[in-house]
C-alpha cells in the first residue's frame, strides 16, 4: 500500500492500523501524535484505526524550541 | 515580616511553580549542554516545540530523554505559525503528544521581527480556551491587546521584551507597566532578554515571570548565564517587593553630620 507519511510518499507492505505503522517504523509510542488525513486520532484509537491506501499520515514529537 | 521568595511562589493556571523563570529547549550546541543549563537555571517550566519524526533517522537522540519531565513541566509552543488555523492545529497535536492541556501560543505575523499577529492570536486564544487549553500567548507590548487577551481567558499575558533572539532587553517600559497595572492574569515577559540585568528589570517592573531561550542558548558559556538568569529573576522580584527608594535629582547624605569632628 502507499501511504503519504510525514509528507513523503511510502510503498508498505499491507499495514492494518496505526499501532502497526509505528511498529513498523520502529517507532515508539511516548509522546507523540499522529494524525490521519489532518484528523488527530488518539492513542487509545491508535490500535482499532484502520488504514487505507493514499491516507495522509502526520507523526510529530517534540523537539527544542522556545 | 520580611519578604521571602519562598513565601511567594509564581501561580499560574492553579499551578504552583518555585521558580519564576521560564525556559526554552531550542539552539543548544548539544543535548547535554542544555541539561546543564536547564538544571543550573532553576527552571521548573520549559518550552518545546511541535514538529515532524525524522523516519529517516528514527534511533535519533530524543530531546525528552534529556528532560527529567518529574521535574520540569512541558509547555508546549506553536512556533513557526501563521495562521490561527495552523496555531490550534499544532496546540492539538501538542496536546496529544504532551498530555497536557497547556499552550504557549504563537502566531506570527512577519517573518523578519517574528512579531505576532495579534489579530490571529486573538482568535486561537478564544478557540482554543473553548477547547478547555490554559493558553499563554505571546504577544507584543500592546495594552490593549493584553487586555483583550485576558477578557479572551489567556491564564497569563506574555508581550514580548524585545524581538525574538534580539537579546535587546525590555524596549518598553512604559508598555509593560500599563499592561501590568490592569492584568490580573500573570504578566511573563517573553523574548528579548539578551543579559541578566535584563531579567532584573523586567521583574523589578513587577512582571510575574520571564520566558527566555536564546538568552541563555546563546551565550558564550549557557550554563553560567542559566545561572545568572536565575539569580536575575530572583534579584529582580526581591527588590520589586523589597521596593526601591524614589529617584531623586540631588543628593541625601548616607553619614548624619551630627558629632563631625572639625
Amino acid at each position: 500500500m502507499t501511504l503519504e507519511i510525514n509528507g513523503e510518499i511510502q510503498s508498505l507492505p499491507s499495514i492494518k492500523n496505526i499501532e502497526e505503522l509505528l511498529q513498523h517504523l520502529g517507532l515508539g509510542h511516548d509522546r507523540i501524535a499522529v494524525e490521519v488525513n489532518r484528523r488527530i486520532v488518539r492513542r487509545q484509537e491508535w490500535e482499532r484505526t484502520p488504514l487505507n491506501d493514499r491516507d495522509r499520515i502526520e507523526i510529530v514529537q517534540f523537539v527544542g524550541g522556545g | 515580616m520580611a519578604y521571602s521568595l519562598s513565601d511567594d511562589p509564581l501561580i499560574l493556571a492553579g499551578k504552583s511553580f518555585r521558580s519564576r523563570l521560564i525556559v526554552g529547549t531550542g539552539k543548544y550546541a548539544s543535548l547535554i549542554l542544555m541539561r546543564e543549563a536547564l538544571e543550573r537555571s532553576g527552571a521548573q517550566m520549559v518550552t518545546v516545540a511541535v514538529r515532524r519524526v525524522n523516519l529517516n533517522d528514527v534511533s535519533g537522540e530524543s530531546l525528552l530523554a534529556y528532560i527529567d519531565t518529574r521535574r520540569f513541566t512541558l509547555l508546549p509552543n506553536t512556533a513557526g505559525c501563521y495562521s490561527a488555523e495552523e496555531a490550534i492545529r499544532i496546540a492539538n497535536l501538542g496536546r496529544e503528544a504532551g498530555l497536557s492541556d497547556w499552550v504557549k501560543l504563537e502566531v506570527i505575523g512577519d517573518e523578519k521581527t517574528l512579531f505576532p499577529d495579534t489579530e490571529a492570536l486573538l482568535t486561537a486564544t478564544k478557540i482554543l480556551v473553548k477547547d478547555g487549553f490554559v493558553v499563554l500567548p505571546y504577544t507584543n507590548d500592546d495594552p490593549v491587546m493584553a487586555r483583550k487577551l485576558e477578557d479572551a481567558g489567556a491564564a497569563a499575558i506574555m508581550p514580548l521584551g524585545a524581538s525574538i533572539g534580539s537579546g535587546m532587553g525590555i524596549q518598553n517600559p512604559a508598555n509593560l507597566r500599563i499592561i501590568l497595572e490592569n492584568a490580573s492574569v500573570p504578566v511573563i515577559v517573553d523574548a528579548g532578554v539578551g543579559t541578566a540585568s535584563d531579567a532584573t528589570i523586567a521583574m523589578e517592573l513587577g512582571c510575574d515571570a520571564v520566558l527566555m531561550n536564546t538568552g541563555i542558548a546563546g551565550a558564550v558559556d549557557p550554563i553560567a548565564m542559566a545561572e545568572a538568569m536565575k539569580l536575575a529573576v530572583e534579584s529582580g522580584r526581591l527588590a520589586y517587593k523589597a521596593g526601591r527608594i524614589p529617584r531623586k535629582l540631588y543628593a541625601i547624605a548616607s553619614s548624619s553630620m551630627e558629632g563631625i569632628s572639625r
